[in-house]
């Protein structure tokens, strides 16, 4: 009699579908997985460890080195973090421009997922377009923060300076002829018949389960959960703008791409309501314990100077307890966690990674099916192995 | 106030003898308990009070500050009522172990090995306790206090030299 064995397969660290330095121990039963043993920190920089010898200011290029795909998110989350701990007002320009950029990094995040995705499952037009998509909200980073991914851009209190004048004509239009890229994206996908072929009833994960495992974001949504943290438990001012929250029905990846494609046209609408918010008003709070000074005191006076010195050197020392401040970024729930034992430096720097949980369930989603679903399960779940292995 | 919290009035009531502490700060809510409690504490909170969600699991190591040098922290929400609650549970390193929360939260499984793995707390039960971010055969737990920034046989780290 015949006997048969299963077969041990090594997916990765190396492999372009596994979307940086993923590395998967396939247990295979011909082309059917058995078992999934994800093995991740190749990654690891110790960004937790070496924040606890940083001050508050220098923790902030740390973060945008996590998701290295939605910088902004990692900034924000981070800042309102330390602005909670410390209580600092934040200028009404400053939050709309923090909500236009973060919606901006929110439809760049999506856009590399979206073309990533359509090209593991072989529709490489759509990686094209979404990049050259990508290109122009790359350009807008450029032109407020001078650096294309690792933007730097927010501070604790407000923004590092204001935006230049062209900002609110470059993003206006971008905005304004987005909705019709995204039409052609979902021409090209939504009614294809192999992108349905491979998306339709792939890595389904029920509403249940999706909570037990811990995902979030749009994994969540798209399994039908209605829960959005701009939206549940408001931050930065977003109970100021109006946009509908997209659900999923049947669980699968392909409604966790109409999730995430609606999600980008109502990113576009708050951008477009964060634009029409922008009134002339200073953009750093008025609140020199914590801030740094604005550059022009900085270059014209003494005191300026002092006080930008004792800023970046010494930092603030920030009172005793511990904040926990939770972002909705385009991956799921990004989370900071500070224990603050009064020094100039966190005691404790904890980083909720959405990454990170979210991966623990592609054991879940994909056991019993084929390798290549497994690809387009890696593919929806959006993880960047930067925030996964910190 | 932490007193209305709807989960503290609850807690209060049911494991009146394990709460040892309950704070809050910037409107966040802490209720530290004892250990031998924390499973029984996070099945009544996730099966009672909706707290159906574990947002995050980890570990702040108070060497020479507390006399129980460990403290896990869960963070929990609860999707029905959009609510946080911070449970904290205390940790000697004399004996430092814990139950596992898998067996409430499947979230809490790679959450315990990253702990394990960072500061060396041991999970009871856990189904499948392995270092997950450092390799195999690291020594040693990097976020432990007393573990140097720049690892083991190197120069302790003196400050930017700028």
């Amino acid at each position: 009699m015949a006997t048969t064995e299963t077969m041990t397969l090594n997916m990765g660290p190396q492999h372009p579908s596994t979307h940086g330095v993923l590395r998967l121990v396939l247990e295979l039963d011909g082309e059917i997985i058995t078992k999934i043993t994800p093995h991740i920190g190749y990654l690891h920089r110790g960004v937790e460890k070496l924040s606890e010898h940083r001050t508050y200011h220098q923790i902030l290029p740390l973060t945008d080195r996590l998701d290295y795909l939605a910088p902004m998110s990692n900034n924000l989350g981070y800042i309102l973090a330390v602005e909670k701990l410390m209580a600092v007002e934040v200028p009404e320009r400053a939050e709309t421009i923090r909500i236009i950029m973060a919606e901006l990094t929110r439809l760049e995040s999506h856009l590399v997922w979206l073309a990533c995705h359509a090209l593991d499952i072989g529709a490489m037009t759509v990686f094209i377009y979404a990049f050259r998509e990508r290109e122009a909200i790359m350009e807008t980073y450029e032109l407020v923060s001078g650096a294309r991914m690792t933007s730097n851009f927010f501070r604790v209190g407000g923004l590092s300076q204001d935006i230049p004048d062209e900002f609110v004509k470059k993003v206006s239009d971008f905005i304004d002829s987005m909705p019709g890229y995204l039409d052609q994206y979902e021409g090209l996908l939504t009614t294809n018949p192999i992108w349905v072929k491979r998306t339709v009833g792939n890595g389904v994960i029920s509403a249940e389960d999706a909570i037990d495992i811990g995902l979030t974001g749009p994994a969540l949504r798209g399994s039908g959960v209605d829960w959005d943290l701009r939206r549940d438990n408001q931050y930065s001012g977003y109970e100021k703008y109006q946009f509908k929250v997209p659900t999923g029905e049947n669980c699968d990846t392909f409604d966790r791409y109409k999730v995430r494609l609606i999600e980008m046209r109502e990113a576009c609408k708050i951008v477009r309501q964060g634009l029409d918010k922008l009134k002339p008003g200073p953009v750093l709070a008025d609140c020199p314990q914590v801030c740094y000074p604005p550059k022009e005191n900085v270059y014209n006076s003494i005191e300026g100077l002092i006080h930008h010195f004792k800023i970046a050197s010494e930092g603030f020392h920030a009172p005793e307890g511990e904040v926990y401040q939770g972002v909705e970024a385009p991956k799921g729930e990004l989370g900071f966690y500070i224990v603050s034992d009064g020094d100039n430096k966190p005691y404790r720097l904890r980083i909720r990674p959405p990454s990170f949980v979210n991966l623990q369930a592609i054991e879940k989603m994909c056991l019993g099916s084929m390798v290549a679903d497994l690809v387009a399960v890696i593919g929806t779940l959006d993880i960047v192995l930067g925030e996964i292995d910190r | 106030m932490a007193e209305n919290n709807r989960a503290v009035l609850k807690l209060k009531e049911k494991f009146a003898a394990s709460i040892i502490d309950v704070v809050e700060f910037r409107g966040e809510v802490t209720v530290t308990v004892a250990k031998d409690a924390i499973i029984d504490i996070l099945s009544f909170l996730k099966q009672s009070l909706q707290y159906n969600l574990l947002t995050d699991l980890t570990a702040v190591d108070y060497l020479g500050k507390k006399e129980e040098r460990f403290m896990m922290v869960y963070l929990l929400y609860s999707i029905p009522n959009k609510d946080r609650l911070r449970i904290k549970t205390p940790v000697s390193e004399s004996d430092c172990s814990i139950p596992t929360a898998t067996q409430v939260w499947e979230t809490a499984n790679w959450l315990e090995r990253e702990v394990f793995d960072l500061f060396g707390i041991d999970f009871d039960k856990h189904p499948d306790l392995r270092r997950i971010l450092m390799t195999d055969d690291w020594e040693g737990h990097p976020l432990r206090k007393d573990y140097p920034l720049q690892g083991p046989d190197r120069e302790p780290y003196k400050g930017r030299l700028s």
